[in-house]
């Protein structure tokens, strides 16, 4: 089981790598579109990427609940439970 | 009716990664094509191509270029270079007023290296795992589209699209919108990059590709008797556009001026040539036409010219039919042996070729011919440099494409400052 860290430096690396996002940036309390500037397109290859690199499965009508980054951890570590 | 000249210029081509080093390759007779290392070439009739020296992502911000095809970073390569060349910067520092700016900018396939991998992902992994800038990455606009945001343009962004003869065309549209009065500024060209086994396999179905794999740098050999068909290449090039006025008044270096363009259809065939040549003259004396030149001002005619059996012959006859007798005062020659065919982004190399050929009086040679086809008429510039006479002086450059699209740009070094 991946820790609470583990899952948003994991998240930060794919943030960064498809946004340009610097690492340090990505906490738990940042909005990803109004915080980050992350576009709805890098969205939606967060999410796949995410998918892949958690081995979860994150819906459409879930992932566009994930407003900040502490709500994507949270909805990983509920599904890696 | 405004003059247009040009004010900048930018390439990344198989000569070089920028074009400086493009121009110095392309003056000395070296050749850019290459064996293909990679192992997909393996099963293919044609193991080779010429391949962009510098690779177009290594000069982007990493996040811009994963959102690019390859065939829009040559574009935004080309593109900053030429801008930069003009003497323009982005953002605070860009004087052009956006109303007045346009882009025309062409690819003759689009980003078909995003189409295929991305259908691959979805073959491979499932409809979730294609990514969501698939569409913008692939559609045939998206070089001159990103271009145009890059440096603000809003006086309209366009990208003809005909085959080889794509930038050529785009160049031909710029100064159209320029002479109606549409726009001060123009950043026009060309991009394409489509180096693929995928299309290696297509064109070598059509017999269009040289097979000549044991001497690549050979192999592109156009008016030889022993051509066998073009070698693909891959880049993009770049030209700003001005009026005369607009450049004056900010006192720009000036290469010359785009003296005119013309435009014709053969209405014969979807692949090959009207063998009468009927269509590409008639292009040719309407870019003469619209110079308001004479016949006898044109010195040089950078042709089409791809090393294919039919097509070079066709060329050669269309040119002594649109030039008459003064076709033996004038010097050909095809640059594609050293480039390989940049396909959509031809017509903007050779017209940028043809513009410093004047600048510099000297006509890049035609490498590789040992034996010219009989008969031909033209005076070629056979394997070494020819030096072009002082004064004004006026060319010619010819882009063919499938489809039967002739379109003929004239540039001249009227107004050019040295």
């Amino acid at each position: 089981m991946a820790t609470t860290e583990e899952i948003r430096a994991e998240l930060a690396t794919i943030v960064n790598d498809v946004a340009g996002v610097a690492v340090e940036d990505v906490q738990l309390d940042k909005s990803f579109t109004e915080d980050l500037d992350v576009d709805s397109l890098s969205m939606v290859e967060i999410i796949y990427a995410c998918e892949d690199k958690f081995g979860v499965s994150i819906p459409d009508e879930d992932s566009k609940n994930l407003r900040t980054v502490g709500d994507a951890v949270a909805y990983i570590e509920r599904a890696q439970a | 009716m405004p003059t247009i000249v040009i004010t900048g210029l930018g390439a990344s081509t198989p000569l070089g990664g920028d074009l400086a080093t493009t121009w110095d390759a392309l003056v000395s007779g070296r050749s850019g094509v290459h064996r293909i290392q990679e192992d997909w070439a393996d099963d293919l009739a044609t193991k080779i191509a010429a391949r962009a020296m510098v690779d177009p992502a290594s000069k982007l911000d990493r996040v811009e270029a994963r959102r690019l095809d390859r065939s829009t970073q040559f574009a935004l390569v080309s593109a900053m270079e030429a801008w930069a060349d003009a003497g323009f910067g982005l953002g605070d520092d860009n004087p052009v007023d956006r109303d007045r700016l346009l882009v025309s900018l062409a690819s003759g396939i689009g980003g078909l290296q995003s189409l295929i991998a991305n259908w691959d992902a979805q073959k491979d992994k499932g409809p979730r795992r294609v990514s969501p800038f698939t569409i913008p990455l692939l559609i045939a606009n998206a070089p001159a589209a990103n271009v145009g945001l890059k440096i603000g343009a809003r006086a309209g962004v366009h990208a003809p699209v005909s085959a080889c003869a794509s930038s050529n065309e785009a160049i031909a549209l710029a100064s159209d919108l320029m002479r109606l009065g549409r726009a001060d500024v123009a950043l026009v060209g060309g991009a394409e990059a489509v180096i693929h086994p995928f299309t290696i396999a297509a064109f070598n179905q059509m017999q269009a590709l040289s097979r000549r794999n044991d001497e690549p740098e050979r192999a592109s050999r156009p008016w030889d008797v022993d051509r066998d068909g073009f070698v693909m290449g891959e880049g993009g090039a770049c030209l700003v556009l001005e009026t005369l006025e607009h450049a004056q008044a900010r006192g720009a270096r000036i290469y010359g001026t785009l003296a005119g363009a013309g435009i014709s259809a053969d209405s014969h065939d979807m692949v090959q040539p009207d063998p009468d040549g009927y269509g590409q003259s008639l292009a040719m004396k309407r870019a003469i036409a619209d110079t308001g030149l004479a016949v006898t001002d044109f010195v040089h005619v950078n042709a089409h010219g791809t090393s294919t059996p039919q097509g070079d012959v066709t060329e050669a006859g269309s040119v002594r039919s649109a030039l008459g007798d003064h076709a033996d005062e004038v010097v050909v020659t095809s640059t594609k042996l050293m480039t390989g065919h940049l396909l959509g982004a031809a017509g903007a190399i050779e017209t940028i070729s043809s513009l410093l050929a004047l600048y510099h009086r000297s006509v890049p040679p035609t490498i590789n011919l040992d034996n010219p086809e009989p008969g031909l008429g033209i005076d070629i510039a056979a394997n070494k440099a020819r030096p072009l006479p002082g004064g004004d002086l006026a060319a010619l450059n010819n882009s063919f494409g499938f489809g039967g699209h002739n379109v003929c740009v004239a540039v001249t070094n009227q107004h050019a400052t040295h």
